[in-house]
């Protein structure tokens, strides 16, 4: 997990924006918002798996285990 | 000079949370999250080395090791409270961080206690007696 994640993070937003704008003009609202919720249950693993090791870090630091 | 590294960082990860905060304010979230803990990774090696040279101070002066680890917890307690409640904050609920603080507060009270009592009892012995 290095720096590119954070334009990877911000490209997936960009374009999902993207998609939601696109499906909305064809009529397809409840797909445009399954499209916005997995995109954001992506992003949100890449956040959760760095979340894990920041917190494993910080426990091996002060916590002594 | 990680300082510019970290500089950069910030400027180009508070540009694109304002590019996305348009369209999608949840992926903003996201990613101001993500580069808090980013940042605080970064930093963590750093501190890291400050805590062994001060175990390493505190094994030579022969301070027991109880009050040394109990500190570093505070610490650490100290640091993830505050990075918590600094992301919630930053999502719009004051509330939800301010409680974060709070339990902050209260388990740095309880790890505390220990030591107080230890004051306590030394303060006590240092009293002459039946006084």
């Amino acid at each position: 997990m290095d720096i590119s994640a954070i334009f990877q993070i911000a490209g997936i937003g960009i374009i999902i924006a993207m998609i939601h704008t696109v499906l909305k003009q064809m009529g397809k609202e409840d797909m445009a918002h399954w499209v916005t919720l997995i995109g954001f249950v992506v992003v949100l693993f890449m956040v959760v798996r760095l979340l894990n090791d920041l917190f494993q870090e910080i426990k091996t630091i002060f916590l002594f285990q | 000079m990680e300082i510019i590294q970290i500089v950069g960082i910030g400027l180009i990860a508070t540009i694109l949370t304002l590019v996305i905060r348009e369209q999608k304010p949840i992926f903003a979230f996201v990613l101001a999250a993500f580069t808090g803990i980013y940042l605080f990774l970064f930093l963590i090696g750093k501190i890291d080395a400050v805590m062994k040279v001060l175990e390493n101070l505190a094994n030579r002066s022969g301070i027991p090791s109880v009050y040394m680890s109990t500190i570093l917890k505070i610490i650490g307690i100290a640091y993830i409270a505050e990075f918590g409640a600094q992301i919630v904050r930053d999502a719009g609920q004051d509330s939800i961080a301010s409680k974060i603080e709070f339990a902050g507060k209260v388990l740095i009270l309880v790890m505390a206690v220990p030591i107080i009592s230890i004051i306590v009892e030394t303060v006590l012995n240092l009293l002459p007696a039946g006084g």
